[in-house]
């Protein structure tokens, strides 16, 4: 290391030897271009010097002003954020709150809706039952004339068949020449009409 | 043809040493894809892991960094 | 050396001039108080970073405004990466680490300005900030934990047998850590500025611009994502050490 040190010294010599004439700027360029400037100690105080300064400075001003703020700005929004969270929360425990207030009356109304209908209900129902019964009331009368007057349109139509029955049966029997006995025919119809009539 | 053997045995130094770049790549590149391959069969933990991923390439990298060097030192140092 | 074969090839690769310290005034010698182009990008990047997490959050919106949600996403990234990987107790350090998180971010991203300087490219930087952690970890491991903190290296976990061998591995791999830590950001952002560098250089020749030019934007974009997962990696194996600072135990 230290041998490229004098190399780059002699060289430099060299150089401005032989080109006195050049600018000192162009002789180092020369020198320099040659060799890595990461190597030429000569600078090395000079950047390590103003590195401590910039640090320093920068150290400074960091841990004094910027990064105290940064994190006071951070956590004032995150307190900000919090409050508004909890703010929210709030907000949506009311709305559920009224929510729920909302329902129960929906309910209540349906319910008191329930039970009208149901009165009313009742009320038709024992109208339509009556209407009902008195109809039934006014079928059964209706009916149990209509069964009188039949049971009358047959026997009356039971003793008109038994006595063209008795006139046909002692025609036929004359006709045959016999001598009717009125109480033999009458005896005869009678037994065969009972089991037809009735 | 002037120029003497030191010089000749300086750039071959040189391009030697800029092998161990080439190999520094293979090992950077093994890291990045054996993380890769991890962080996608659970991609959850990758997250967590991409510090230690960059660890890992640092480390893998320093060693090409030293290649690197001794090249430049032989071109323009010694 | 490199110079001449380039030369003599036509083309002009100058791809670790843009890494050169120079004084801002005149060109004497760089000593140690010169203001040189170091300043100048260190000086914007503390600007931007002020620009975005002080002047950004002056509304103390409750609704933030676009500048004021970045400003609170990289907070809230840092503070919930502490927490998860070095735990609750690490937060006393989130300063810090935010510190480091936003001025690798802000240097890296301002490094990919054309013409610009990149702060964290160089090793002297880079070395200040692992060591300031390499140290400050380690202070604080012996001061929460006294002796306890070396079981770190003992692995009680192994067999007996194997103790000493995993201690030894243990201990390098310990005093590595400011090696790697730093490296691996100075390197990439080096790494990354000189393809681009080299790419651009390649642009001169008529033929092949288009390609190189197509091949910058690529990796100009790759670099974009390069430069935050650096700082984010460097931020996170902060933590680790803290975490392992903090809580020696296996």
């Amino acid at each position: 290391m230290f041998s490229l040190l004098q190399e780059a010294a002699t060289t430099a010599a060299g150089h401005t030897e032989e080109a006195a004439a050049t600018a000192a700027a162009g002789a180092e360029a020369a020198e320099s271009a040659s060799g890595m400037p990461q190597l030429d100690f000569s600078t090395f105080p000079n950047q390590i010097f103003w590195l401590v300064i910039t640090l320093g400075v920068l150290y400074w001003v960091l841990s004094r002003i910027a990064l105290p703020r940064i994190a006071a700005v951070i956590s004032d929004r995150q307190g900000a954020i919090t409050g508004d969270l909890m703010a929210a929360e709030e907000f949506k425990q009311k709305a559920k709150e009224a929510e729920a207030a909302y329902d129960k009356a929906l309910a209540d109304a349906r319910v008191e809706a329930g039970k009208i209908v149901a009165a009313n209900r009742a009320e038709i129902q024992k109208e339509l039952d009556a209407a009902i019964a008195r109809a039934d009331a006014e079928i059964a009368a209706r009916t149990a004339e209509s069964e009188k007057r039949l049971a009358e349109i047959r026997t009356s139509s039971a003793a008109d068949a038994r006595e063209v029955a008795r006139d046909v049966t002692g025609e036929l029997v004359r006709s045959f020449g016999g001598k009717a006995d009125e109480a033999a025919v009458d005896q005869a119809v009678d037994s065969r009409m009972k089991g037809t009539v009735q | 043809m002037e120029g003497n053997i030191a010089e000749l045995g300086q750039y071959i130094g040189a391009g030697l040493a800029a092998i161990g770049s080439g190999a520094a790549a293979v090992g950077v590149g093994n890291v990045a894809g054996n993380f890769l391959s991890g962080a996608l069969r659970n991609p959850s933990a990758a997250a967590g892991q991409t510090a230690t991923l960059f660890i890992g390439i640092a480390f893998a990298e320093a060693l090409g960094i030293f290649a690197f060097l001794v090249a430049l030192l032989l071109m323009f140092a010694v | 050396m490199a110079t001449e074969a380039e030369e003599a090839t036509g083309l002009s690769f100058h791809p670790m001039e843009q890494f050169l310290v120079k004084p801002l005034f005149g060109d004497g010698p760089v000593h140690w108080y010169t203001p040189t182009n170091v300043t100048l990008w260190m000086f914007i990047t503390v600007a931007a970073i002020v620009a975005l997490l002080v002047m950004g959050t002056r509304g103390r919106a409750i609704v933030p405004n676009r500048v004021q949600s970045v400003a609170e996403l990289a907070y809230g990234m840092v503070h919930k990466m502490v927490e998860d990987v070095a735990g609750k107790d690490a937060l006393k350090y989130f300063p810090y680490i935010m510190t480091l998180f936003m001025f690798i971010t802000f240097s890296n991203m301002l490094g990919l300005l054309p013409k610009s300087f990149t702060t964290t490219s160089h090793i002297a930087v880079t070395g200040v900030l692992a060591l300031a952690v390499f140290i400050s970890v380690t202070v604080i491991g012996f001061v929460k934990n006294g002796t306890h903190f070396l079981g770190l290296f003992w692995v009680t976990s192994a067999p007996l047998a194997l103790r000493p061998i995993l201690a030894v591995i243990e201990v390098i791999s310990y005093f590595v850590r400011p090696v790697s830590h730093s490296i691996r950001l100075a390197g990439n952002m080096m790494a990354g500025h000189a393809v681009i560098k080299v790419f651009a250089g390649f642009a001169a020749i008529a033929a092949i611009s288009p390609l190189s030019i197509l091949a910058v934007t690529a990796v100009y974009g790759l670099e974009v994502l390069v430069s935050f997962i650096q700082a984010y990696v460097f931020t996170i194996l902060t933590c680790v050490y803290l975490k392992d600072a903090l809580h020696p135990a296996h």
